[in-house]
């Protein structure tokens, strides 16, 4: 599966990249609507998701899939906005703004990594048998 | 039969187009009111009046209800109703809880009002379907549905032949009807009774869901009181309602944001902490199975004990391991993360029409676990996978059948009836075959089966009139008490969890008050005022879930780390906060606790008025069976003497060397006295007169001196 892999101490707190993304996705330079977040102050730390699976099977109404390249993703136009997914990622990678009522994470399209000027962060490939989200056929029997 | 037949089957009674509308802070400020006499269907408007006194939910149905009714109303009159309402908070999706419906009706079991809270997707989906609530009246001539379309803006009453009766059926067939693809599924909702609930006095109402990932219609119960007994004696076979957007911010709020921060904070908790604390998300509520065993608070052969060396059989890790689908999404609605509404798939069948079938059980809860478990005798994990099946589907009360069986099955062990007038069945502890065979009757509307159907009170009744069974005794080991049956909690040894059963509005039930734990294992209630606070503050703060349409569960099934150092841990005061907030998101009122205490006082005392309108709200109404206050018999005695004869000691009665039935006598008299004690200080407490009946001046200081409540306790100051 594709990712975002990151590289902590390389990382100089520049925001470049969540300047990217929420360009990209929102039409606006705000860190807040990023799907990738950089601590600030303290010791360089980048928060971004890593294409687990866990909030797959957390959501009620399915909207989160992974898809052939195993990325995972949210359906927005089911997307009944209980923000459950969001409490419960390991690593608290989805995000959230109350400027809308559905979630958003990172699907590794890769700008930001394209622009950020010390590769702390880059496009990775790891093997799908990591994929956290049950078999729902094999639960059920189907 | 196909799906496509069935439907052709309909025929048309009524059809009403109506427009949208709109939720403007969590009310539509409409109820669709359906009347299936003369198939009547408009549109109501609510009143600023109802919001400001009644709020929402179970007030606004018992409000309907009192306009609807007369004192001299019979539950199976015509103009008793069944009104289903969500309140303002319902139907939001990000605070865990928040999809519950409140059903009100005239009960047959207790001849007063009942209100039962409960899961599924109907309370949501009708309010974006443009509706506050449902008031349903009249008696139809042959079954019928009556069917919401949200989207088109669409009620039609219909004549449906064809369904079937049972919910697990009914369910799936009117789900599949009324939804355009496998997708829309779960933009459906289905209120269901069962075969059982027509020849029953404890018919329960399911209220669907469609789960996508097991592809079954999920049923939760509208349980207590026999509103499906109502139901079905209206000839209504179901309800469905259909709304196809949802979003997650349609109750437009005044302020979303507040409660998307304290959704995803309680989220975060329920990750970090649930698995340390009550396992809600893998086991529901039957977590607390073993837990009561140890405390001896599991009822066990009628409530005669509180522990059994079989628990270890149906514990709640037997379940989990065994049954219950692990790492589902079970939630009873959207962003409910305590996800409790457990599931055991590919449950083979046993007995019964549906013998050798696979199905889903929804459940077991503890209440299930353990009344039809080992308050039955019963400790066979399947069994009560199978008794909880059926009850669900006939549409009957787990915890009536539970108590009600438990109780029969007594009086058969002690003689009081025998096989002849049990249709040859042996009604012992233990007795899967013969439990489930009641049920089956009840189903078919034949045999012993429909006799326990009438509940305990009205087996108390025959027994002592037809068999000539002593009434004292009767009345002493029939735990029911104003025609409802206890839930499921041994309650000997804690007297403020006696008054939590003993003092409630609509009958023994412990969605009022639970205060064992506080009472008798933390000794945190020590003085008859201790008890009397906890007995006014936990009844109305549990009664304020209801008015909004949360869940109480999520209140105090999971604690925040750090809510023992607080003052008062009991209260969870961190998420009453949260659910202060929420209600400020949604609605945008500003409530303090005590507001919150207020608002649920309104309500509360509006229901007992009408309970004694109804002619069962007074003193002698608040008296309890001597089973739920201590050891009616010898066994009971001797099973836990230690404990009683230190007991008579402590109040200075030296035990050495009387009689077992000497001890009982003494320790009954000290345990009645307290009780009535206690009666004495909740009364005081919760404004009322020593007769149980709120004092004028009280009610003028809740603002609910309307008239015609007036008009009831005026002559009885
Ligand atoms: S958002 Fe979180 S849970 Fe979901 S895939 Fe990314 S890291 Fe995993
Ligand atoms: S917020 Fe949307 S994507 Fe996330 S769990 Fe809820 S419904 Fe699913
Ligand atoms: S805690 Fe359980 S009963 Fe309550 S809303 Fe959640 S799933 Fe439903």
């Amino acid at each position: 599966m594709k990712y975002l892999a990151k590289d902590d101490s390389k990382c100089i707190q520049c925001g470049t990249c969540e300047s990217i993304c929420s360009k990209t996705y929102y039409k606006e330079d705000n860190y807040e609507k990023s799907c990738i977040v950089v601590k600030k102050d303290g010791k360089p730390e980048i928060n971004v998701c890593n294409q687990c699976g866990e909030c797959i099977d957390i959501c009620p109404v399915i909207a989160i899939k992974r898809d052939k390249q195993g990325i995972v993703r949210i359906n927005k136009k089911i997307c009944v906005g209980c923000f459950m997914c969001v409490g419960f990622c390991p690593q608290l990678s989805m995000r959230q703004h109350d400027d809308y009522i559905e979630p958003f994470k990172c699907i590794a399209c890769g700008l930001c990594a394209k622009e950020c000027p010390t590769g702390a962060i880059y496009i990775a490939e790891r093997s799908d048998d990591e994929a956290k989200e049950m078999n729902l056929d094999q639960v059920f029997n189907r | 039969m196909d799906i496509k037949r069935i439907k052709e089957g309909h025929k048309l009674l009524a059809e009403y187009k109506y427009e949208l509308g709109t939720i403007e802070r969590g009310y539509t400020n409409r109820t669709l009111y359906v009347n299936i006499s003369d198939n009547t269907i408009a549109s109501k408007a609510v009143t600023p009046m109802m919001k400001e006194k009644f709020v929402g939910g179970k007030g606004f149905g018992l409000w309907y209800l009192w306009n609807a009714t007369t004192p001299s109303t019979k539950w199976d009159d015509p103009e008793n109703e069944i009104v289903i309402a969500g309140g303002p908070a319902c139907g939001i999706t990000q605070y865990a809880g928040a999809g519950k419906s409140l059903v009100c009706s005239l009960s047959p079991l207790t001849d007063i009002p009942i209100d039962s809270n409960v899961g599924g997707f109907f309370g949501p989906l009708l309010k974006f379907s443009g509706w506050d609530a449902l008031e349903i009246q009249g008696k139809a001539e042959k079954d019928v549905i009556v069917v919401i379309d949200g989207n088109k803006g669409l009620v039609t009453i219909e004549e449906a032949p064809y369904e079937a009766v049972d919910g697990h059926i009914l369910g799936e067939q009117l789900t599949e009807m009324y939804a355009d693809n496998e997708d829309d599924k779960r933009n459906v909702s289905v209120v269901t009774a069962g075969s059982g609930a027509e020849h029953t006095r404890m018919g329960l109402l399911n209220f669907s869901f469609y789960d996508p990932r097991r592809k079954v219609t999920r049923l939760k119960q509208a349980g207590r009181g026999g509103i499906g007994t109502v139901f079905r004696n209206k000839k209504i076979k179901a309800l469905v309602v259909k709304f196809s957007n949802v979003k997650g911010d349609l109750n437009n709020a005044y302020d979303q944001a507040v409660i998307n921060k304290t959704g995803i904070k309680y989220h975060r908790e329920i990750h970090d902490l649930d698995h340390l604390q009550n396992n809600m998300r893998k086991i529901g509520t039957a977590n607390i199975i073993e837990v009561m065993d140890e405390y001896d608070l599991l009822p066990v052969m009628n409530f005669q004990y509180g522990s059994h060396p079989d628990t270890e059989k149906i514990k709640s890790t037997v379940f989990i391991e065994k049954y219950i689908t692990q790492g589902v999404q079970d939630g009873c609605w959207y962003g409910c993360s305590m996800s409790c509404a457990k599931a055991a798939d590919c449950f083979k069948l046993k007995t019964g029409p549906y013998k050798g079938q696979r199905v889903t059980v929804d459940g077991p809860e503890y209440e299930n676990a353990a009344g039809l478990g080992s308050n039955c005798g019963i400790f066979d994990p399947e069994a009560i996978l199978e008794l909880n099946f059926y009850c669900d589907t006939y549409g009957i009360d787990t915890i009536s059948f539970g108590t009600a069986t438990a109780f029969a099955m007594e009086c058969y062990e002690r003689g009081i009836i025998n096989k002849e007038i049990t249709g040859g069945l042996e009604l012992k502890f233990g007795n899967f075959e013969t439990a489930v065979e009641l049920l089956h009757q009840m189903s078919r509307g034949e045999g012993f089966g429909t006799v326990v159907g009438q509940g305990v009170h009205r087996m108390k009744k025959l027994f002592v009139e037809k068999y000539g069974a002593d009434p004292d005794f009767l009345f002493d080991i029939g735990m029911e008490q104003k025609g409802l049956e206890y839930s499921e909690y041994v309650s000997k040894e804690s007297l403020a969890q006696q008054g939590g059963y003993g003092f409630t509005n609509k009958g023994p039930q412990h969605d009022e008050a639970w205060l064992i734990f506080m009472d008798m294992v933390n000794n945190q209630l020590p003085t008859f005022e201790d008890k009397a606070e906890a007995l006014h503050y936990f009844p109305m703060f549990r009664t304020w879930f209801g008015l909004y349409g949360f869940c109480k569960l999520p209140w105090n099934d999971i604690v925040p780390a750090d809510n023992k150092y607080t003052d008062e841990p009991a209260k969870v005061p961190e998420h009453v906060q949260n659910y202060l907030d929420v209600v400020y998101g949604v609605t945008g009122k500003r409530l303090s606790t005590e507001d919150m205490i207020r608002e649920s006082e309104r309500v509360y005392n509006f229901q007992k008025i009408f309970n004694i309108r109804m002619g069962k709200g007074l003193r002698k109404n608040d008296k309890a069976p001597y089973r739920s206050m201590g050891p009616v018999t010898k066994e009971e005695y001797e099973s836990r003497q230690e404990r009683y004869d230190n007991q008579l000691k402590e109040i200075g009665y030296n035990p050495e060397g009387k009689t077992t039935e000497e001890k009982i006598k003494v320790l009954r008299e000290y345990r009645e006295d307290q009780y009535e004690k206690l009666m004495d200080a909740v009364y005081k407490r919760r404004g009322w007169n020593s007769n149980g009946v709120p004092t004028i001046e009280y009610l003028k200081e809740l603002g609910m001196d309307l008239p015609e409540l007036i008009e009831v306790v005026k002559d009885l100051q």
